[in-house]
């Protein structure tokens, strides 16, 4: 019995996801319009006066897209787990990291690449100042994958809960602390017309760790929770 | 077999780990009462007063051994909760999930003590120091841990799943230990060293590491003793348990 290339597993994989995703178009807005809600409160909490929101508007952009991220992980492995086809993944002969890594990707893309491009618009909403708008963009674009490479990991450890959804805060909040530090170290230093170069190659550094351990260590985790 | 192997496979099994650490458990207790009340006395009584903090400085004597338990129970569990994965010993995983609390109090105390030190002495109960944040970081890590294990039905499961958790928190242990190097922020410098001579005046230096003596033997103190009750807990329906239970139950 043959079971098909690994590429055409992946392939296969990939385009499951994104028909999935494609089927149910609405749902895929929601991490945006999450972001946005919660901008949308800054100001009312703080007070409408352009200073303070350009101040503090790359720092309320990182954490309500860390928010949304962290929201939007959750359904990584939800539904495969109820229909049962996580478990098919799990026991397919090709490799579990590669086919993982294939569903992080595509989970980034629908999920966080709307939310990177939709940075400018809520920059705009911000106040954000102008020489930090392409740096904000450049820092999201590094994050994001490295935020739903760590989460993906927490997320397979919690696989098999049913209420998973506090916990998984809990989990996967104090590993993202560092990258939050870093890409708001980035804007910090754009805003104060300082080099930025340190923070985004500490993201750059930490992407490139983290695409290599990061899906075979949520391969692992996976296995765990479904022992 | 060889002995040594022997002995090893024999420690690994849960009705000779309970006896043997029953034997230790009076013995580690004693030394890290007897050891703490010598580095109290030590560091509160006969040490110098701090020629700039005055008294004030004294509250060292639990912080810096309670920083230092943090790190270490971590890596601790961290260890542990790798064989636990690796080789898939019941023993590792009950002490690693029995490490978790321990540790999280350790890194509470540290952390209240820092608190209650930085005011006096910084002007503030707290700041977002890189030391203090990576240390609350840390906390939150042993909650994770200590979390995940409880919201599993099944507990060795469970403890595995935690124990993976463990080893990916990691990575904040040399964030915790160098951010006082990394980043030039309020939290001082280390002033006793491992190698090469301390910053500190012997009559301070004593008490210091008296008191982690005291800390070291009171965690093993507190783990087995934990280690023993979850252990008895797990094994509930074996042989050796009901043993136990029922010995306890003989004697008045």
């Amino acid at each position: 019995m043959s079971f098909g290339s690994t590429q055409a597993a992946c392939r296969a994989l990939i385009v499951r996801d994104l028909t999935l995703v494609w089927r149910r178009r609405g749902d895929a807005l929601n991490p945006v319009l999450f972001a946005l809600m919660v901008l949308v409160l800054f100001p009312f909490a703080l007070g409408p006066e352009p200073q303070v929101l350009g101040r503090i508007a790359a720092g309320t952009i990182l954490v309500a897209v860390l928010l949304a991220g962290l929201l939007s992980m959750d359904a990584l492995f939800r539904s495969d787990l109820e229909d049962g086809s996580l478990e098919q993944l799990v026991m397919s002969p090709h490799p579990l990291s590669l086919l993982l890594a294939c569903k992080i990707a595509v989970h980034w893309l629908t999920t966080a690449l709307p939310l990177v491009l939709a940075s400018p618009l809520l920059g705009e909403l911000m106040n954000l100042p102008g020489p930090v708008r392409p740096v904000l963009i450049a820092v999201l674009a590094l994050s994001t994958p490295l935020l739903s490479l760590i989460g993906a990991v927490c997320v397979a450890l919690t696989v098999g809960m049913r209420r998973s959804g506090m916990l998984l805060a809990l989990l996967v909040l104090p590993l993202y602390v560092p990258v939050l530090i870093f890409a708001a170290g980035a804007c910090n230093a754009a805003a104060n017309g300082l080099p930025i170069a340190a923070p985004m190659l500490w993201l750059g550094a930490g992407l490139a760790l983290s695409v290599v351990v990061a899906p075979l260590a949520c391969a692992s985790a996976l296995k765990i929770s479904l022992s | 077999m060889n002995p040594l192997a022997l002995w090893f496979h024999k420690m690994g099994s849960p009705p000779t780990f309970y006896r043997l650490a029953g034997r230790f458990l009076p013995w580690l207790w004693g030394i890290a009462l007897i050891s703490g009340a010598v580095g109290l006395y030590g560091g509160l009584v006969l040490a110098p007063s701090d020629y700039q903090q005055g008294d004030a400085f004294r509250i060292i004597f639990i912080h810096v051994p309670t920083a230092w338990m943090s790190l270490f129970v971590y890596a601790f569990m961290a260890v542990n909760g790798f064989i636990a994965l690796v080789w898939r010993i019941k023993l590792s995983e009950t002490l690693a999930m029995a490490s978790a609390p321990i540790g999280a109090a350790f890194t509470a105390i540290c952390l209240a003590t820092g608190s209650i030190w930085g005011r006096p002495m910084w002007g503030t109960w707290w700041t977002w120091d890189a030391r203090l944040t990576s240390e609350l970081v840390l906390l939150f890590l042993y909650l994770g841990v200590i979390g995940l294990y409880h919201a599993i039905e099944d507990r060795r499961q469970a403890a595995r799943a935690a124990a993976f958790l463990a080893l990916v928190g990691v990575v904040n242990l040399p964030i915790v230990h160098f951010s006082v190097n990394w980043w030039n922020t309020l939290h001082q410098g280390s002033t006793v060293k491992l190698f090469g001579p301390s910053l500190i005046d012997p009559r301070m230096l004593w008490p210091l590491l008296t008191m982690a003596v005291a800390t070291k033997f009171s965690f093993a103190a507190s783990l087995l003793s934990r280690a023993r009750v979850d252990l008895l807990e797990l094994e509930a329906g074996k042989d050796w348990a009901r043993e136990v239970a029922l010995a306890e139950e003989r004697t008045p």
